[in-house]
């Protein structure tokens, strides 16, 4: 058996002859595998995350001495989609997995449906059994078009080889246009192995498929003179706005009229917290003047957000004083949580700049008073000691450190939400997290997509030492492509958020929430794959420890960060309650 | 959308125009069943044009969500175009046949009504009639309670089919 001699011998562009070039002249047909490769490279695909297996073999195989693109070796599919995922965030482009049939297919599942939910473009291609067995529950056969169907923009499966290059145009076209989000292409193996066409034609034409992107101009119009004459407006700037790459436009926008900026989960980095105008994050862990802001508006624009519930809180307390603007490219968003007087359906990068030509700046000193006092009065708390590391302070060293400028990657839970507060986001695609499904076990996988997509930024993973164990595999691929990724382990030995909330409203029965002495050695673990580990367990050895990580340029990093392993997340918007009724302490909550 | 306010629902007939497959079909009414949307019927047949298939859907809602549910089948990639016909004049029937028993009232009576609906006889035994009618389901639904009485053996019912009228004036030839 011939060996490629390591799985990563794909980054460094082996000496074999290109594909074209090994007796397959381009009059000759290519197999489906061929093609596969072909019309990637054809598309601009620089990297492709993926796992061999039976089905995908002739892909493998193609792959061996094809180096046109760089294949990511990762060690479990589920970390392959995120990491496209993470990649894909990072950059605007989309992001590619490869699988092969049957569990490599169902392990992609959850990574595709944080893609969907967060408007992620991917392209994920599977491997299926041959066309002839397909139903008769062959080996490795699962009908992955129909498990991935909701969790889907669109989803094919291939059954004649001269339609697969259209297919995986058609494919990207989608998963990139109007609302981003992920397809699935299922590869049967013949398909693979069977000669067909590859034309090289370009041009894409869907009639289904027309995102309306202008914006209604009597309706940008309305939205202008709604505007100017608000005395309390409030724009409320989601994941759209960053997907739609919107930043610029929306800044200018907020900076000249003087209007002040809320930012979702997602939308962090679509406005710099650095301007006066930000009042940071709003919602369920929201800053306290975002929430009182959005309940007193009279005018609120939205820009690509989508009224989750994790941000409008008790929905009949939520902006009861409001008019409502909402810019969305995706009909069915507006309208669906909350009602809207002034729908706009468009991409935002071009209704903002619409509405900016014909609004001038309304009268807000009032507005900015109160906002003022809001901000005086309830500032983040950001607790300190000498003698241990509270997580708040954690995140603000983070920050620091890495002068706002790192590329912030996430888990879910505690963590996440003092990330979301705590880092000082200036920059746009420069926050990834997993929004809408809150994917535990997300953040370290997606770090390392987003540090192979920009290897010229620091990427730091903050994360919890929950999910990090769900994926920690992935150190392997980390050491093996020498991937600096600075993880920042926000370790409290448990399951932060879920005890936070039996804590308070499950009368503090930690139940299967904290880890205690059970937590593997974080720091062995890092040094067994061939990372560094370090520990930190007072600010000064943070600070002493962050210093050095961020000195190692060749692989990745992992500190142990042992943080108070009972500090609670604040201010917090209790489930079933409206934003203005949010919680500052332990002592509030309790009352 | 979980919003059932059941005062404001009303009956609504959209009609779906979309590529011949059956990811479509199934994408289509995994919308239903998994946003929770009502669905009283559903039907999924060949358009004279190749490769296309028009489907009629029946659904409950307030004009809110039957928004909601025309935006969400118009996200569906394949979907060329949807209309509601609910405001809109239009032809719509159903077909439906019956099989009802005469041990009761007799032949003749069952015939007289179902003469009156325009039914026809397609198949007669010793105790039961079948009878076969088109009509909106109004219509249908009228027949079958007349019916009910003497005895209902068995019935399959097409759910409707509609397209919009092209005189949107006031006659209306049922």
């Amino acid at each position: 058996m011939t060996s490629n001699h390591s799985t990563s011998s794909a980054n460094t562009k082996a000496q074999q002859p290109s594909l074209i070039t090994v007796g397959k002249p381009q009059s000759q047909p290519h197999n489906g595998a061929e093609i596969l490769i072909k019309t990637l490279t054809d598309l601009g695909v620089d990297t492709l995350f993926g796992y061999p297996g039976g089905a995908v073999l002739p892909v493998y195989d193609t792959l061996f001495d094809n180096h046109d693109l760089n294949h990511v070796m990762i060690r479990h599919e589920q970390a392959g989609t995120h990491a496209a995922d993470g990649y894909a965030r990072a950059t605007g482009k989309p992001g590619v997995v490869l699988a092969t049939s049957g569990p490599g297919g169902t392990n992609t599942v959850t990574g595709i449906a944080t893609a969907m939910m967060d408007s992620i473009p991917l392209v994920v291609f599977t491997g299926q059994v041959p066309t002839g067995v397909i139903g008769n529950d062959a080996f490795q056969e699962a009908d992955i078009v129909g498990i991935t169907r909701p969790i889907t923009k669109q989803n094919y499966l291939v059954r004649d080889v001269d339609e697969l290059e259209h297919v995986i145009r058609e494919a990207f076209h989608i998963a990139t246009n109007g609302r981003p989000g992920p397809v699935l292409i299922d590869l049967p193996k013949d398909m693979l192995n069977t000669k067909g066409r590859f034309s090289g034609m370009k041009k894409v034409d869907i009639p289904s498929f027309k995102p309306h992107t202008a914006g209604h101009q009597p309706q940008i119009a309305k939205a202008a003179e709604m505007l100017t004459h608000a005395k309390k407006p409030l724009i409320y700037a989601g994941g759209g706005a960053i997907l739609g790459e919107a930043w610029e436009e929306l800044t200018r926008f907020a900076e000249r009229m003087n209007i002040p900026v809320t930012t979702t989960l997602m939308g962090l980095g679509a406005f710099p917290e650095s301007k006066p105008q930000s009042l940071g994050m709003l919602g369920m862990h929201g800053t306290w003047t975002a929430n009182m802001a959005i309940t007193e508006c009279d005018v609120l624009l939205a820009v690509g957000a989508r009224f989750d519930d994790r941000v409008t809180g008790r929905l009949d307390g939520f902006s009861q004083k409001s008019r409502k603007i909402h810019i969305d490219i995706d009909p069915s968003s507006i309208g669906k949580n909350v009602a809207v007087e002034l729908p706009i359906v468009g991409d935002v990068k071009r209704v903002i700049p619409a509405i900016d030509k014909l609004a001038s700046p309304p009268d807000t000193s009032e507005w900015w008073d109160t906002i003022h006092t809001w901000q005086r009065e309830h500032p983040l708390n950001v607790p300190k000691a000498d003698d241990r590391i509270y997580p708040q302070h954690m995140v603000k060293m983070i920050s620091e450190v890495t002068g706002g400028n790192a590329i912030v990657v996430t888990d879910v839970g505690q963590h996440q939400m003092w990330a979301a507060q705590h880092y000082r986001f200036n920059h746009p695609r420069s926050w990834i997290s997993s929004g809408g499904l809150g994917t535990m076990g997300f953040g370290f996988p997606a770090a390392l997509g987003a540090a192979l997509a920009c290897p010229d930024r620091e990427v730091v993973c903050i994360t919890g030492d929950g999910g990090f164990q769900m994926l920690s595999c992935e150190l392997a691929t980390a050491v093996e492509y020498n991937i600096p990724v600075k993880i920042a382990l926000m370790n409290n030995n448990c399951l932060g958020m879920v005890r936070q909330w039996q804590q308070l409203f499950y009368e503090n029965r930690t139940s299967y929430s904290v880890f205690g002495s059970n937590n593997p050695d974080f720091v062995k673990m890092a040094e067994c794959y061939g990372a560094v580990g370090m520990r930190a367990t007072t600010p000064a050895e943070m600070k002493q420890v962050l210093s050095e990580a961020m000195k190692i340029k060749n692989k990745p990093v992992l500190m142990d960060l042992r943080v108070v392993e009972t500090e609670n997340c604040y201010p917090m918007v209790p489930a079933g309650a409206a934003l203005d009724e949010m919680v500052e302490s332990d002592e509030e909550c309790s009352k | 959308m979980s919003n059932h306010s059941v005062s404001n629902d009303s009956r609504h007939t959209l009609t779906v125009l979309v590529k011949h497959n059956l990811n479509t079909l199934s994408r289509i009414l995994g919308i239903f069943s998994g946003k929770g949307f009502e669905l009283e019927s559903v039907t999924f047949a060949s358009e004279a044009e190749q490769g296309m298939a028009r489907i009629t859907i029946t659904t409950y809602g307030d004009e809110t969500t039957v928004e909601q549910i025309t935006k969400h089948l118009h996200n569906v990639v394949d979907v060329l175009k949807v209309t509601d016909l609910t405001h809109k004049k239009c032809i719509e029937r159903e077909l439906a046949i019956v099989k009802v028993s005469t041990a009761k009232a007799g032949r003749p009576e069952i015939m007289l009504i179902a003469q009156a609906f325009k039914a026809k006889v397609i198949d007669i035994t010793d105790d039961k009639l079948a009878l076969e009618v088109t009509g909106n389901t109004d219509k249908v639904d009228a027949m079958i309670a007349v019916l009910k009485p003497y005895g209902i053996a068995e019935m399959s019912r097409t759910g409707s089919i509609a397209l919009k009228r092209e005189f949107q004036g006031a006659v209306n030839i049922n």
